[in-house]
Parts: structure tokens; sequence; C-alpha cells
């Protein structure tokens, strides 16, 4: 890696956005990738995910919840970050970014997974005792009508909210894109492609958690995995790969065709400080192979065992290769000056606040909090005691 | 008797009361830069500045009467002004070598160089641009704009989000390690505002900075931008920049 080359301002001789700022594009991509895996079901009408459909919202709103937390640790007045609702700057992308979280983890996820689960809800609160029924009528909001005309009105609501939701989820994530393709100062950043291609890689690695997420906890109960749901899902995820890879290679090439001034500047990163985490990591461990390993499921016919086998390596190395994505974006677009004369180094230090320690422990927390969201709400049917029944085909 | 001890309880209950926060006010009403300049009219006066690059020695005078009066924290790399010294060889035009040891603070050492190779100083400073890509994208308005076309933080709201120093092309801003907030060059407008110029104009030798103050139609600022040809830093960014500089080379980024 090395340490700072030729010339660079002397404000630079820290990197300003911490590996911090690369969780906090990769969380939000997790739950917008979630969620539209989740509104396949609902909306589009494939009824082969319908398995996964409460894990990918409970997914959703694990990972929603720690969104913010990494950027609360960045900050250097967390106690002043209210101020973005209450004196928010509407010309600042990031001051609009808090009102869309909210606006989605308020009105999209949280309605959408209370409607779903009122029934459950209900039941359970009608069917306990002590603590555990006090707190499921808590979470029933104390409506325990769930005759078959309200739980039409439910179903249809809920539609509503996932046709709300998708363009919400769009919303939500090419936002977060926007806050750095709007940066004119930095040409590593700056591009209007960045909103969409934050999209895909959103909804790529959003498909590969939940399909990971969905055998591991298949093999944890010793329940059957659902072969046509988990082989729908791969096609999915590979479908928005191609998309997503086909956009980073169009932004790729622009800029080495278009060859403006900042091009020998980044070039020459790429080709050093970033060949590892970006050509080698990126675009083939994360990209390419995982491409070719469910490409070959398309086309050749594997037993079920190949195929999970497959499913789980291609997920775990995606999961890989869109974390590189946002490392190369946050990281890479900070390692050159702005006067495209020098290049810095990014110093990971381990137990500081913005250093490797907090941040695999943001990475844990979602676990947590979803298996905490499984427990209280399992996502699977619950019939009677066993929970070891399977979704239906 | 009885009915004034009560009316002197009540009343001194509510001196109580009310002195806490009256006492607040004081503070900000003591510290309010505002009654130190009570004739400063902002939007009488619409502030630039100008460089001569010609004339800039690089003894470094600037920065440290900058960090000396603004209190700029004494690390190497934490400048509201600093001085680039950049070499030029004819031959490869398109990577000059640029220093700026201790942003210029300590002046530079003299290099051995073949006569062919173009050297000169450009102090850098915050350009108080016009259309601040760093005011812009500030999400709480920190950092705002005067109506005398200064760019100021307000370090009571910044958040320390670090956003603004992503978007200055400038690399003008830095977060002070003392307040965690961000930090850049006022126009040293404590100074501005009681009719002083900046300290840094204030104790260049060569008179190679100088602020002026474009509403004024006396200013020599307005012969010296008739009289020259100069260029903003960056003006493909198109952010109003409004530092002009006179004799810059285009190898200057």
């Amino acid at each position: 890696m090395g340490g700072v080359e030729g010339f660079i301002y002397p404000n630079e001789f820290e990197l300003q956005w911490s590996v911090l700022i690369v969780l906090y594009p990769f969380i939000t991509g997790l739950v917008a990738g979630a969620f539209i895996l989740a509104s396949l079901e609902r909306v589009f009408n494939v009824p082969e995910v319908k398995p996964t459909y409460r894990l990918a919202l409970l997914t959703a709103l694990a990972f929603l919840l720690v969104a913010p937390l990494p950027l609360q640790l960045h900050l250097g007045h967390p106690e002043r970050s209210l101020e973005m609702y209450l004196t928010p700057q509407p010309r600042s992308a990031m001051a609009m970014f808090g009102f869309v979280y909210l606006w989605y983890l308020m009105v999209v996820l949280v309605l959408e997974i209370w409607l779903d689960y009122r029934r459950d809800i209900v039941v359970t609160w009608r069917e306990s005792r002590g603590l555990k029924r006090v707190v499921y009528a808590a979470l029933a909001l104390g409506s325990d009508n769930i005759d078959e005309r309200s739980l039409r009105l439910d179903d249809r609501l809920g539609r509503i909210i996932t046709i709300i939701g998708i363009p919400s989820a769009f919303l939500l994530h090419g936002y977060v894109g926007f806050i750095f393709g709007s940066v004119k100062a930095n040409p590593w950043w700056s591009t209007p492609l960045m909103p969409i291609v934050f999209l895909f890689s959103a909804m790529v690695s959003g498909i590969a958690l939940v399909l990971l997420i969905y055998m591991a906890l298949a093999r944890l109960r010793r329940a059957p995995i659902d072969m046509p749901c988990v082989d729908t899902i791969a096609r999915y995820l590979f479908y928005a790969f191609l998309v997503a890879f086909s956009l980073e290679m169009l932004d790729l090439i622009h800029r080495l065709y278009e060859a403006d001034e900042s091009l020998k500047a980044l070039d020459f990163m790429v080709r050093t400080r970033l060949w590892t985490s970006h050509v080698v990591i990126q675009i083939v461990i994360g990209t390419v192979v995982p491409i070719a390993m469910l490409a070959l499921v398309q086309v050749v016919r594997l037993a079920d065992r190949w195929r999970r086998r497959i499913y789980a390596v291609a997920g775990t190395l995606t999961l890989v290769g869109i974390f590189a994505m946002r490392w190369n974006v946050v990281i890479g677009g900070q390692l050159f000056s702005k006067s495209f004369l020098g290049y810095t180094a990014y110093k990971l230090s381990f137990a500081t606040r913005e250093g490797l320690l907090p941040a695999i422990a943001l990475l844990i927390l979602p676990f947590v909090i979803l298996a905490a969201l499984v427990w209280l709400l399992p996502p699977w049917p619950a019939r009677g005691e066993s929970r070891d029944d399977v979704a239906a085909p | 008797m009885d009915q004034s001890r009560r009316a002197f309880l009540a009343g001194g209950t509510r001196l109580l009361v009310l002195s806490v926060p009256a006492a607040a006010a004081w503070d900000y009403v003591a510290r309010g830069e505002a009654s130190a300049a009570p004739d400063y009219q902002a939007a009488s006066h619409w502030w630039a500045f100008t460089v001569d690059i010609d004339r800039c020695i690089g003894c470094g005078k600037c920065v440290r009467a900058c960090k000396a009066e603004n209190d700029v924290p004494a690390e190497p790399h934490t400048f509201r002004t600093w001085i680039e010294r950049y070499a030029v060889d004819p031959l490869d035009p398109e990577h000059p070598r640029v220093e700026s040891p201790n942003g210029g603070a300590d002046g530079f050492a003299d290099v051995a160089g073949s006569a062919d190779v173009k050297t000169f100083f450009v102090p850098k400073l915050c350009n108080h641009c016009v259309d601040s890509p760093c005011v812009q994208v500030c999400p709480v308005g920190a950092t705002f704009d005067s109506p005398d076309g200064v760019v100021l933080v307000d370090q009571q709201r910044c958040l320390g989000c670090r956003y603004c120093v992503q978007a200055c092309p400038y690399g003008c801003r830095y977060i002070d390690p003392r307040t965690h907030t961000v930090d850049k060059c006022t126009l040293c407008y404590h100074r501005i505002a009681r009719g002083l110029t900046t300290a840094c104009c204030e104790v260049c030798p060569t008179a190679a900075r100088v602020l002026g103050d474009l509403k004024d139609p006396k200013d020599p600022i307005h012969a010296f931008l008739r009289e020259n040809r100069v260029l903003v830093l960056k003006p493909n960014l198109a952010t109003g920049s409004k530092n002009y500089y006179k004799g810059l080379d285009g190898a200057v980024r």
C-alpha cells in the first residue's frame, strides 16, 4: 500500500470517511435488496420465493435498524444528529436521506411486517399467558379482530404498501448512491450512474444475503431446503448481477475511453493501491466467479446437493464482492489527492471508535437483531407447536 | 409584614429563576461579534481576494500569522491558508513537482534545479465561492454564506460529518481535533467587520495577497482585475470562486 506519494493537499493526510462509512452503503444496500426480493412474491407474482418472503422482510428490518449506527459513530457530534430532522438543509443530499430513511422504516417496512404478521400475533396473544401475552398484546396494538374481512383488508393494505415500498427501496439506496455521485470535487464518485450502480449492487447483495440466511436457517432447524425457491432466487440473483456488472463495466469503459484529466490518477490507483480490492476481490472473486457459478446452474443440470453448495459459495462470494465494491467507492475515492498529483493510504485501526472492531460488531449486530425478530415473529408457518413445518412449495 | 415577606420571597424566586437564563444570555451578548462592530453593514460589502503569483516569495508569514490570529491547531496538516511551491519541467509539464512542507509556514529550502525548470509559489485559502459545494452539502446548514460573500461555519451547529470536506475541491477544510467540528478560513471575519484587512494580507511583505471589496467602487481591486489577466482555481468546476490569481500557471491544481 505505501504511505503518501507525490503531492496531496495538507488536509488529505487523513481519510475523512473511514470503514464505518463503507458499512453504511453496504448495510443500506442489503436492506433495499432484501425488500425487493420480498416484493417479488407479493407484487410480481413469483410464488416460488414465498418461503423467504417474511424472512426477507425481517432481514431488511434488522439491517435497517443498524444502518444509522455507523454514521452516528462516525460523527464528531452525534448528539447534534437530530438537527438533521429539526433544521434540515433541503439542498443537502445527506439531510434528505434522514427523511427517506424514516419514511422507509416506519411507513414501509414496519407497517408491512405488522400487517403481514397481525393474524399470527393475535393468535399467539390469545393462546399465551403471562408476560408473553402482554408482549403480543402490545405488538397487536390492542386490535384482535382477525375475521375474514379484516384479514382481507390487511392483505390489500399490505399489497399497496409493498407497491409503495418498491420505489421507496429504490429511493433509499439510489439516494445513498446520489450522496457520492453528486460530489463534483471527486471524479471517482461523480457520475450520474452512481445511484443506479448502487441500486443494482444493492439488489444483488440483498438477494444473496436472504438466500444464505434462508439456507443456513433451514440447516439449523433441520428442515429441508425448498429447492424451487432457492433455484428461483438464484436465477434472480444471476439476472440482477448481470445488470449490475454491465453498469459497472459501462462506467469503467466510459472513463477509460473519455480519458479526462482525472483518469491518469484513477488509472494509476487501480493499477497499484486498489489492485487487490478492486480488480482481484471485487471484479474477479466477487463478481466474475459468482456470475460464472450461477450461469453454470442455468445451463447444466446439477444435483440438488451441488446446486445448494454452489448457491452457498456464490452467495458468500457475492457479499464479499459487494462489500469490496463499497470499500473501493468510499475508501478508493479518498486515496488520490484532489490535486491529482499524489496518493495517500488508509490505515485501518483496530480497537478505536472508527476501527475494525466496531465495524465487525456492527456487522454482527443485525444478525443478533434478526435472531430476536425471528424468535418473536417466526417467519415460517407455525402450525401448533411444531416449527419444523416447511413452507408450502 | 407577612405580606411583604411573601412578596419578597416571590420576587426573589422570580429573580433567581430568571437570572439563570439571563446569565446564559449574557454570555452570548458578551461574546457577540456583532456588537463589537456595530457599524458593519454586511449587505454593503462583497469580499474577494487577489493573489499575485509573481509577487509571492514563499516566506510563510501569512501561514504563521493566520495560525496565530485564528488559533489554528499547530499540527502540520491543519491550515486555513498554506503555500505550495510548484516546479514545472517543460519536458514533463503534466507532472509538476509540488511541495508544501508544514504548509510553507517555515518558508522553503532552496532547491538545486536546472535553469529550465519553472518554479513559483501558490498561496491557497478558502475561495469563498458563490456557489459553494460545501454550503450545498451541509446537512444542517452549519456552513453558510454571509450576505457579504464569505463562507462561514457555525461551530455550535456542525455535526462533524465531514461531507463538506469531501465536497470542497480545493482542500480548504479540516476537522479541528479539539472541537471535532470543521474549520476553515473566515477571511478573518472578526477583523474585516471592524474595517481591518485579514491577518495574512496584513503581514504579507510583498502585497502578493490583497483583500478587496467589490461593492466599494474606490477599492483598488477593481483596477487589479481590470488591468490583469486573472484566473480562478479549477474553473471547470464552476464553484464561483472569488479568489483571483494573477499569473496562475496551467499546471496548478
